[in-house]
């Protein structure tokens, strides 16, 4: 009896789970079978599912219209680079917080943590003209650095609450060992944070990779990143929906197949320390 | 060489004084034993030594030379960590041998090291395993390896053997004792347990508070503590102290027998009294006596007393072995007077 309630259950549970697996994944899979419509297709009502009549012109026109590659590589540099920029300056950061707390070094971390809180747009205005006056307007330098100060408290909280779990023996013990601290953070720290360092790195470098508001206001033409190619294709004439969703498939593409391979390592990252 | 001199070292936590000022000598080659109860700073003082913690004020000094600004990878000390903290990611191998690349050493001396230090330990077969492939006492070895392959001036042991299960407690203690002998290294050990104190040490100091208590040879203490304390905490099982007209009448405020030298009769003797409960341990029996007037005393008899619950027995104790304490709780010396 008991068996057979829990196994209903289980497959309640499941069913469940996969309802609202389909539910967040739906506007993906819908974007990306509307890129594969025509334009007439795209706005018919009702909607066609999967009965209609498949096509790759959207791609074409996209391919012929824009530089798909350059916005690509504009995406990898810029996500890339505030990532790894953002761990050099973390990983220091993190260590000091994790193993040489000081009275306030709470009070930092909450602080940091509530610039997240701000609204973007708040800055915006500020932003933009400190970027006018230095040139960084439409540079790539000028992208890596603002996504990765946006980014930098999590990479900190990630990283310190990794380096938290750490036993500080072990690092004592180097010290005793003869390590000074460039030894101490290089050959014990490091390769025993290497898990979540990686997983740290994976999420920012998606996170970058998404980040529309910065990239769309702080470019014009030769930073322009992926997200500014998709909104290039929702114009005042009228939006274009088929070539949007090919747009968008293209932009979002790489970010989801890297995400698919490293979602094992992604979870263990976001889950760390909840379960021991 | 290995002689650590401690000079009025104090150590202070906010506003929380943990090591109030403290002298103290370890000479060359030594074995001594920091002992005492939970929080009584003797793992402070162990860290203050190794450097993983700033003294206060105060000096201390290794070889003549004043370390106190010197950082710990450069005291040339070597510690051992009650929870081994052996590097997970590296290969026993690589572990012994950190700190030798740490020294710069050569990839050839490195292995020739190693491959001793294994030897020596028993750890030639695990050299490619992981720590956490390793049993306690394997990787407690792994620890020790770590620690003697760079030929420190002195051992720091900081209750290393605290994780072990009591059978391979045992082993290793005479392992490290058997270390010392070969090695003639200064070892400085910290544990709460007397019994590992009792049979490793050249010299126990005994810690209270932060204080030291007394400094001597086990054999000092034992016959000779300064201090109810000392008296209390050195001996298995603990020393029976009585006050009152008993004490008075050896001109002391507190008498202290230890449970072996109180002799127990079936017949006759000084105290009566019923046992309350009777510890066979084989060897030696530990009686626990209820006594009229004198409280609870533990006494020691041969293994082959044949006494159970609830029996009456009188207990006398041995003229000669009987310590007596003033009202500070400090030693009386045959002469009468306090040390």
């Amino acid at each position: 009896m008991a068996r057979a309630t829990s196994k209903r259950r289980k497959a309640v549970m499941t069913g469940l789970a996969w309802a609202v697996g389909l539910l967040i994944f739906f506007p993906i899979l819908w974007t990306v079978l509307t890129s594969f419509k025509t334009e007439a297709e795209a706005i018919a009502s009702p909607p066609s599912f999967i009965g209609f009549d498949w096509t790759l012109e959207n791609y074409a026109e996209v391919q012929e219209r824009s530089n798909y590659f350059r916005h690509f590589i504009n995406s990898v540099v810029i996500s890339v680079g505030s990532t790894l920029l953002g761990l050099v300056i973390a990983v220091p950061a993190a260590w000091s917080m994790a193993f040489v707390p000081a009275k306030r070094t709470k009070d930092v971390l909450m602080w940091m943590l509530s610039t997240k809180m701000l609204p973007p747009v708040g800055v915006l205005i500020p932003i933009y003209l400190i970027f006018r006056t230095l040139g960084l307007l439409d540079t790539l330098v000028g992208l890596i650095v603002v996504l990765m100060l946006i980014n930098l408290p999590i990479i900190i909280w990630m990283l310190f609450t990794y380096f938290r779990e750490i036993p500080g023996e072990i690092l004592e013990a180097a010290r005793m060992d003869g390590a000074g601290l460039r030894a101490e953070i290089l050959y014990v720290l490091t390769p025993m944070a290497v898990p979540g360092i990686a997983s740290t790195l994976l999420l920012n470098i998606i996170l970058a990779w998404n980040e529309a508001f910065w990239t769309l206001n702080l470019t014009a033409a030769k930073a322009a990143p992926l997200t500014a190619f998709i909104a290039s294709y929702s114009s005042p004439e009228g939006l274009f929906y088929a070539k949007l969703s090919a747009a968008s498939t293209m932009a979002i593409a790489p970010i989801l197949i890297m995400g698919w391979f490293s979602q094992k390592q992604l979870v263990r990252g976001l889950t760390f320390g909840a379960v021991k | 060489m290995g002689k650590i001199v401690l000079d009025r070292v104090t150590k202070t936590f906010g506003h929380v004084e943990v090591i109030p000022p403290l002298d103290l000598g370890i000479d060359d080659g030594e074995f001594v034993v920091f002992v005492g109860p939970s929080g009584c700073g003797k793992s402070t003082l162990l860290r203050l030594i190794a450097g993983l913690e700033d003294v206060t004020s105060g000096e201390i000094r290794i070889d003549g030379e004043v370390a106190t600004e010197i950082p710990p990878a450069e005291r040339g000390l070597a510690m051992v960590f009650q929870s081994y903290a052996l590097y997970p990611h590296m290969t026993v191998r690589k572990n012994i041998a950190f700190p030798l690349k740490m020294a710069g050493m050569s990839k050839a001396q490195i292995d020739e090291k190693v491959m001793n230090a294994a030897r020596v330990l028993n750890l030639t077969d695990y050299l490619d395993r992981r720590p956490g492939q390793l049993s306690g006492g394997q990787r407690q070895r792994v620890a020790i390896g770590r620690a003697i392959v760079r030929e420190p001036a002195a051992f720091l042991f900081d209750e290393p053997l605290s994780n072990l299960d009591a059978a391979l407690r045992v082993n290793m203690r005479l392992e490290i004792s058997e270390l010392h002998n070969t090695l003639g290294t200064t070892m400085i050990y910290v544990t709460h347990d007397q019994v590992e104190a009792m049979t490793m040490a050249d010299k126990i100091v005994v810690l209270n508070a932060g204080r030291v208590e007394q400094v001597g040879s086990p054999l000092d203490l034992y016959t000779a503590p300064n201090n109810l304390f000392v008296a209390g905490f050195i001996g298995s099982p603990r020393m029976n102290f009585i006050e009152g007209a008993e004490a008075e009448a050896h001109k002391a405020m507190t008498i202290g027998i230890r449970p072996e030298h109180l002799d127990v009769s079936q017949e006759t003797g000084l105290w009566e009294g019923r046992v309350s409960v009777a510890e066979h341990l084989g060897s030696d029996t530990f009686l626990h006596v209820q006594t009229t007037g004198q409280g609870t005393l533990t006494a020691r008899v041969d293994g082959e007393f044949a006494v159970r619950h609830g029996a009456r027995v009188w207990l006398t104790p041995e003229a000669d072995k009987i310590h007596r304490f003033d009202e500070s709780g400090l030693a009386i010396r045959e002469n009468g007077v306090a040390s």
